[in-house]
């Protein structure tokens, strides 16, 4: 951790640029993530002692299940082959990931905090699953496009009633989010039910039939089911995310009203059309997260898939990279990566059950955030108190729920 | 078009659509559109059931009396129009819906009067979902370890405790973000109740007998003459937990308004400099506030193992949470108010179950229910109610 800016002998002025002070904003910014990613696994580790494993065992060989080592040279022969498999599926897996987490930091961006990327993501994932099965005979790219545009308008529309709901009704988001989760969750099951409107032609299966293959993404990386062309829609995102908010009015418009409401009514920004805007175009990239999982590898659905959580780690990642595209980046790398090398399917039972590993993973996740959240405490931990004046919290609009 | 819903946005139009829903949900079933779906006035009448009683709680009694009334008789009229035959109706709505309404509004007004104390003190509650799970968690492995459901009961509080402590340490002394911190339980309670149930039960179901918390049968409710029957049905076999909610309710509402705990508590949520001018401890306020939301909303998610069901099952408040919450500001952070709106939700998750077996609605459908109502009920709450003022704001000594 040679990133720890050295304290200065004197506390520094506030309100003055000090090196200090400019050390601190520039590596602040990731200090306090890769603080929380040691204090996290530290515990996850304590929790893996106590149940009576070894931790290091357990990570090294979660770590060998997320195909990261093919970026070693040294791995070579059939290892390197295992190695690109699971590298393929970490990918794969990282890009719902950051999708997500890009729902929940642009409405973060506005003051608003969007748990509703599961709904986002199951609407979209519908929606673009019902143009790759009802609509045929289109050439690829134009199939392929449809089904992504559908994705992301089922997904706007989707956080567009949270925003709609917040701008006219002063509904808080964080509720209604979740409660759109769970309607989108148990509406989806309706649909594809035994007898749902949208179940396939086997009747005695609750599943969607299987989109056209001019609807699915291309695949680049290997085969059965290997990577597609997803994570480069991923990182399209990633820049069009920081475009919108940095180089556009509206994002402007956004940034003000989640760093002051009151300020930026003053100075004639509508605050309820940005909290509308916020929440629909974060559900549009839930949304297109949902139509590149059923484009680029499920191309179907079945009433127990609607179980996933992959939106939850969303939020998680947009926590952890703090809303920058960069940190999200890595941040759904690193999430993809606990997913993949803790499934079943990776992890070898005699070292650590996998059933154990994935609710550790989800441990590890939650203390992620309450690290992150709290850099007060990675703050004190580093023994910077004494010299950084603390900025007491951002005073938020009182909530309206 | 926001602009101009903002004219409208009053009780009174909130009472007055409430009212226009209920006929809606009749006439809907009549010609020309005929509308057979069993489902139809049943949603629509809720909705409007919903809108009179947000009417009711923003002071327009009349509109909002009126809407309840006709939002109930409306989706009745509509099922009794569309010849659903009378004895699927009658199986429907009985004496037992009342009963379970009230067993699914305990876990929901347990928690919700925990989410007051909280947010009465000034901390902003989402982790409810997460320290009802752990209480659900933590009851059936107390009453499987030690054979006895009070055991079961004590753990669960314990735990919820500690939960709330956590989230209390974030937001009070290190000044989280409330509800980024509160975020974190609920994924935290989900990983480590995961984690735990897996680790000891790798079968599944958990091992061993679970102590169910017993049901209170008064037999003597059915010597009333003339209505002793129906008390007996709804509330002769209620569990003990459901009794305690009662008293939990009764309790929170003593506590908070009546006594001097309960005015520093609201005091340090209204305004923490002035009530630490004379001498009130914010910090110690809050933390006991917190830690008692923690040990309530543990209680309901105990209800819901050894008190409902009789076992655990990875994540299974659903949500259950966060329907509190909104309950809790369905009732504008008052305890009567709040238990009010539990039973309306309550209702809402306790006819999805006659709806699919007597009528034959999906399970999923009908699954989505109370998570509609809760959404109609927030939307039409029109940003009216109003939370203490310092209501997820860190407090910095000075």
């Amino acid at each position: 951790m040679s990133e720890a800016p050295t304290p200065p002998a004197e506390p520094p002025e506030a309100g003055l640029p000090t090196v200090s002070g400019i050390v601190y904003e520039r590596v602040g910014g990731a200090l306090v993530p890769l603080a929380a990613t040691v204090l996290a696994f530290l515990i996850g580790g304590l929790v893996v002692l106590i149940t009576g494993h070894n931790p290091l065992t357990a990570y090294r060989a979660i770590f060998n299940g997320t195909g990261f080592n093919w970026f070693f040279p040294w791995v070579s022969g059939d290892e390197r082959v295992t190695a690109a498999r699971d590298l393929q599926e970490t990918l794969r897996v990282a890009t719902p990931m950051i999708l997500t987490a890009l729902a929940v930091a642009f409405a973060f961006k506005a003051g608003l905090f969007n748990i509703g990327g599961q709904g986002q993501y199951w609407i979209g994932f519908i929606s673009a699953l019902v143009v790759g099965t009802q609509i045929h005979g289109l050439p690829r790219p134009l199939h392929v496009l449809l089904g992504i545009g559908a994705g992301i308008l089922g997904g706007m529309f989707w956080g567009g009633i949270a925003g709609f709901l917040r701008a006219t009704s002063g509904a808080h988001e964080v509720i209604t989010t979740i409660m759109l989760n769970w309607i989108a969750i148990f509406g989806g099951q309706y649909l594809f039910e035994l007898g749902g409107h949208l179940q396939g032609s086997n009747p005695s299966l609750p599943r969607s039939d299987v989109i056209d293959d001019s609807a699915k993404l291309w695949v680049f990386w290997g085969h059965f089911p290997g990577l597609h062309v997803g994570i480069f829609i991923a990182v399209a995102a990633l820049v069009v995310y920081s475009l919108i908010l940095n180089r556009t009015t509206l994002g402007f418009g956004l940034r003000a009203v989640g760093f002051n409401p009151e300020a930026a009514r003053y100075s004639g920004i509508p605050v309820r059309r940005s909290y509308f805007l916020a929440l629909a175009i974060a559900g549009g990239f839930a949304g297109l997260a949902g139509a590149i999982d059923v484009l680029g590898f499920k191309y179907s659905v079945d009433t127990s898939d609607f179980g996933s959580g992959v939106a939850f780690t969303g939020i998680a990642v947009a926590l952890l990279g703090r809303n920058k595209p960069v940190g999200i980046f890595f941040a759904g790398l690193l999430f993809a990566g606990l997913q993949v090398g803790t499934s079943s399917r990776h992890l070898d039972p005699e070292i650590f059950e996998p059933a154990l590993a994935s609710d550790l993973s989800t441990m590890i996740q939650a203390l992620f955030i309450f690290f992150v959240g709290a850099d007060v405490l990675i703050i004190y931990i580093w023994r910077l108190r004494r010299y950084l004046k603390l900025r007491p919290t951002p005073r938020e609009e009182p909530a309206r729920l | 078009m926001i602009e101009l819903l903002d004219r409208y946005r009053n009780a009174r139009t909130v009472g007055a659509v409430g009212i226009a829903l209920g006929v809606l949900a009749f006439w809907l079933t009549l010609p020309p559109f005929s509308i057979r779906a069993f489902g139809v006035p049943i949603v629509v009448g809720l909705a409007g059931l919903a809108l009179g009683f947000a009417a009711l709680s923003q002071g327009e009694r009349r509109l909002g009396g009126f809407a309840i009334a006709f939002g109930f008789i409306g989706g009745l009229a509509g099922l009794w129009a569309q010849g659903v035959d009378k004895a699927t109706l009658e199986d429907v709505l009985t004496a037992g819906l009342l009963a379970s309404t009230l067993r699914f509004a305990t876990p929901l007004a347990f928690a919700a009067m925990g989410g007051i104390f909280s947010e009465r003190s000034g901390v902003v509650n989402i982790g409810l979902e997460g320290m009802m799970l752990i209480g659900a968690f933590f009851a059936v492995w107390g009453s499987i370890w030690s054979g006895t459901w009070v055991v079961g009961l004590l753990m669960a509080m314990i735990f919820g405790g500690l939960l709330a402590l956590v989230h209390g340490v974030f937001s009070i002394h290190l000044r989280a973000d409330q509800i980024v911190s509160g975020f974190a339980v609920n994924l935290f309670a989900l990983g480590l109740t995961g984690y735990l149930f897996s680790a000891l039960y790798p079968e599944g179901i958990p091992a061993g007998d679970v102590s169910r918390v017993p049901n209170l049968a008064l037999n003597f409710l059915d010597r009333i003459p003339g209505i002793g029957s129906f008390l007996h049905d709804v509330f002769g076999g209620l569990s003990l937990l459901v009794w305690l909610m009662f008293l939990a309710v009764a309790l929170s509402y003593v506590v908070l308004f009546k006594t001097a705990i309960g005015l520093r508590i609201r005091s340090v949520g209204e305004h923490p400099r002035a009530a630490d001018t004379v001498g009130i401890s914010v910090y110690g306020m809050r933390y006991g506030a917190v830690v008692v939301s923690g040990v309530l909303a543990a209680l309901g998610g105990a209800f819901l193992s050894i008190g409902f069901v009789g076992t655990f099952s990875e994540n299974m408040t659903s949500g259950r949470g966060f329907i509190a919450l909104a309950a809790v500001i369905f009732g504008k952070w008052r305890p009567g108010l709040a238990f009010l709106a539990t039973l309306l939700f309550g209702f809402g998750f306790a006819l999805a179950i006659p709806l699919q077996r007597e009528a034959g609605i999906s399970e999923n459908l009908v699954s989505t229910f109370p998570y509609v109502l809760t959404l109609v009920a927030v939307a039409g709450l029109i940003g009216r109610s109003i939370p203490p003022a310092a209501d997820g704001r860190p407090y910095i000594k000075q």
